[in-house]
């Protein structure tokens, strides 16, 4: 562990003397090639929400939890690559904003740039809270020692570094979690007997509870009704809840990855960032979901090595410890090491995305924007080391609130959540549509959220009270689970936004078209990507990556 | 760009290979029994210092090329 730890704060070091000007600082000079920018891009949201919440979807809902990756993440992933990056690098932005300003206006700018810089900071937090949890847990380490220590290390590293040293590290943390998760699969299958005595024993837990046995193992084969599988949804749900609106909405507008491929060295590198982040993407399921897949069976219906998940307070299973439990289950001296430094290195590179994604945002759609315009670049810069310090010390104080009310911290990520909902209509009509104006733009975010608040208050999951799960107006609408819910509360906002942004712009008056060249799909010139072997182009990578997730798809069926 | 990831990566993971690989030789073989009686360190240990070593192997090539 603390072999990283040097090297984190070294990669930092080394990298200070090259940041000159803001642009270094925050978009890391556009100097990444495309792997390595793939990689950070992957591994800014391989933070603890993921690694830990994964794992434990893997084992409440089983093979299923693969439709976030195969059916959401890669196709939004492509989607960006192929169509979206020439928009995003071509147009010059140095942020999601900043394009949202450049195609539209000025307000839908702000409104994106507020509500995201609010979210960074406290979904770093809530991931800080999480973290001091955890290491309490595992290594008996006081809540503020692991704060404020992960928080130092983050600090430091960004500041020297700026985004460069932020991606560096996200390409060490990205090997390293690989490397310390690999092996535990890797015994926890041998321990059950492999993928078969995986399916056999989950085959129990099915049929225990109630479903049919291949319930935990497969992917669509139980996805005709939402009775029929644990996690309570049927396939329209998930395709387009999930996939489409919720995924692409993530992947295709959300700054925090987004931010990882515009700093890529050129137009090509840049669109084959997601494409090249994409193919280990595909193939993390088994790195996170199936141990948690693993922990059910083993824990219900016991393994060799007599493998159980802990209990909450109140006797159901915690199925978010799933992973580090069975790091110091199946891990000796030493490994339990690594694992536990790929653990906390997926904490700390989820903090530093949105660090580096909240510097970004706030110096150049608030601060540039709002409150000092037309300073010198050298005064940016330092701006952006102020709002890196800043941002951290927002984020400690919002572990520390999360800590002590946790029902704030719920409401907010309930907030956040409808007003994401709708923005990928706002993109797909910005860059499909030449006709769409800023007035239209604005009025769908805003009239989307409402529906995502509105719906999210008719309805409730099957079995809670009305309160934060829903239902708070009044009870139009029951859904089987609280999955179900969501992907109904995107789909809804996802509509609404687009039918207002749609309508308001037939009646208010279009920008000319010369102000939207390079802005909008029928009015930029077809990139000719011929610098190229034909392998290495976008459309190909982007099929080839298709084809394979739809046999992954196929074979888990 | 000034730095090539790939040396550090390389550094990193030869020492951490190193490291997992000499414990896994002079540690107990009682402390295994949980790993299913495989010697995980020795062996994970091993891979990770051929990663490393490719890693530096590569970003060496590529820092010589450009000298030349």
């Amino acid at each position: 562990m603390a072999v990283y730890f040097v090297f984190v704060l070294g990669v930092g070091y080394a990298l200070r003397r090259h940041v000159k000007t803001s642009t270094d600082y925050f978009l890391s000079g556009r100097s990444i090639p495309a792997w390595v920018a793939g990689l950070a891009f992957l591994s800014a949201n391989l933070g603890a929400q993921e690694v830990i919440g994964m794992a434990a979807s893997g084992a409440k809902y089983g093979m299923a939890t693969s439709h976030f990756y195969w059916v959401g993440a890669v196709p939004a992933m492509v989607f960006l690559g192929v169509f979206m990056m020439p928009f995003y690098y071509g147009s010059q932005a140095r942020s999601v904003p900043e394009y949202l300003k450049l195609r539209f206006d000025e307000k839908t700018r702000g409104l994106n740039a507020i509500s995201f810089a609010t979210m960074t900071v406290f979904s770093s937090g809530i991931s800080m809270y999480a973290m001091g949890l955890l290491l309490n847990l595992l290594l008996g380490w006081d809540f503020d020692t692991s704060v404020w220590l992960s928080a130092a290390v983050v600090l430091i590293y960004i500041l020297l570094g700026g985004l460069t040293s932020a991606i560096y590290n996200e390409v060490l943390q990205f090997f390293l979690i690989v490397f310390g998760f690999a092996p535990l699969v890797f015994l926890g299958l041998k321990d059950l007997g492999g993928w078969q005595g995986l399916s056999a024993r989950l085959a129990h837990v099915a049929t225990a509870q109630g479903f049919a046995p291949q319930a935990w193992s497969s992917t669509w084969s139980q996805m005709g009704d939402p009775t029929s599988n644990p996690m309570g949804v049927e396939w329209f749900g998930v395709a387009m809840g999930l996939g489409f609106v919720l995924s692409f909405g993530y992947w295709c507008t959300d700054f925090l990855v987004v931010q990882r491929a515009m700093a890529a060295h050129s137009m090509s590198a840049a669109r084959r960032t997601p494409l090249i982040a994409a193919v280990p993407k595909m193939l993390f399921p088994f790195l996170v979901i199936v141990p948690g897949m693993i922990a059910i069976a083993s824990t219900q219906h016991t393994g060799a090595s007599g493998f159980v998940l802990p209990q909450k307070a109140d006797g159901t299973l915690n199925y978010d410890l799933s992973i580090p439990m069975m790091l110091s289950h199946y891990f000796p001296h030493g490994m339990l090491g690594l694992g536990l430094t790929a653990l906390l290195a997926s904490f700390m590179s989820g903090m530093a995305g949105n660090v580096t994604a909240f510097n970004t945002v706030w110096t150049y759609d608030i601060y540039q924007a709002y409150i000092n315009r037309g300073a010198s670049d050298h005064h940016y810069l330092n701006m952006g080391r102020v709002a890196t310090v800043f941002g951290i010390g927002l984020s400690v104080a919002a572990a520390y609130v999360a800590n002590h009310f946790n029902n704030i911290m719920d409401m907010l990520q309930l907030l956040f959540a409808f007003v994401n909902a709708p923005l990928f209509a706002t993109f797909l009509l910005g860059m499909f549509w030449k006709r769409a104006t800023g007035h239209g733009a604005f009025a769908g975010l805003l009239s989307g959220t409402a529906a995502a608040a509105l719906h999210h208050g008719l309805s409730l999951p099957r079995g809670s009270v009305p309160g934060i799960k829903g239902g708070w107006l009044a009870l139009l609408h029951a859904y089987p689970s609280e999955m179900a819910q969501n992907f109904w509360t995107a789909i809804w906002a996802f509509t609404v936004c687009f039918l207002v942004t749609l309508a308001v712009s037939l009646i208010t008056r279009p920008r000319a078209e010369n102000d939207l060249a390079g802005l909008v799909y029928s009015l930029t010139p077809r990139l000719r990507e011929t610098d190229r072997a034909w392998y290495a182009r976008p459309a190909v990578l982007g099929a080839g990556v298709l084809a394979a997730t739809l046999l992954l798809n196929l074979i888990f069926w | 760009m000034g730095l090539d990831i790939r040396i550090p990566l390389g550094v990193m993971f030869t020492l951490l290979g190193l490291l997992l690989t000499g414990f896994g030789f002079f540690s107990d073989p009682a402390i295994y029994q949980r790993s299913l009686g495989i010697d995980i360190n020795l062996w994970w240990g091993l891979a990770l210092l051929l990663f490393g070593a490719v890693m530096l192997g590569v970003g060496w090539r590529a820092a010589g090329g450009r000298t030349h």
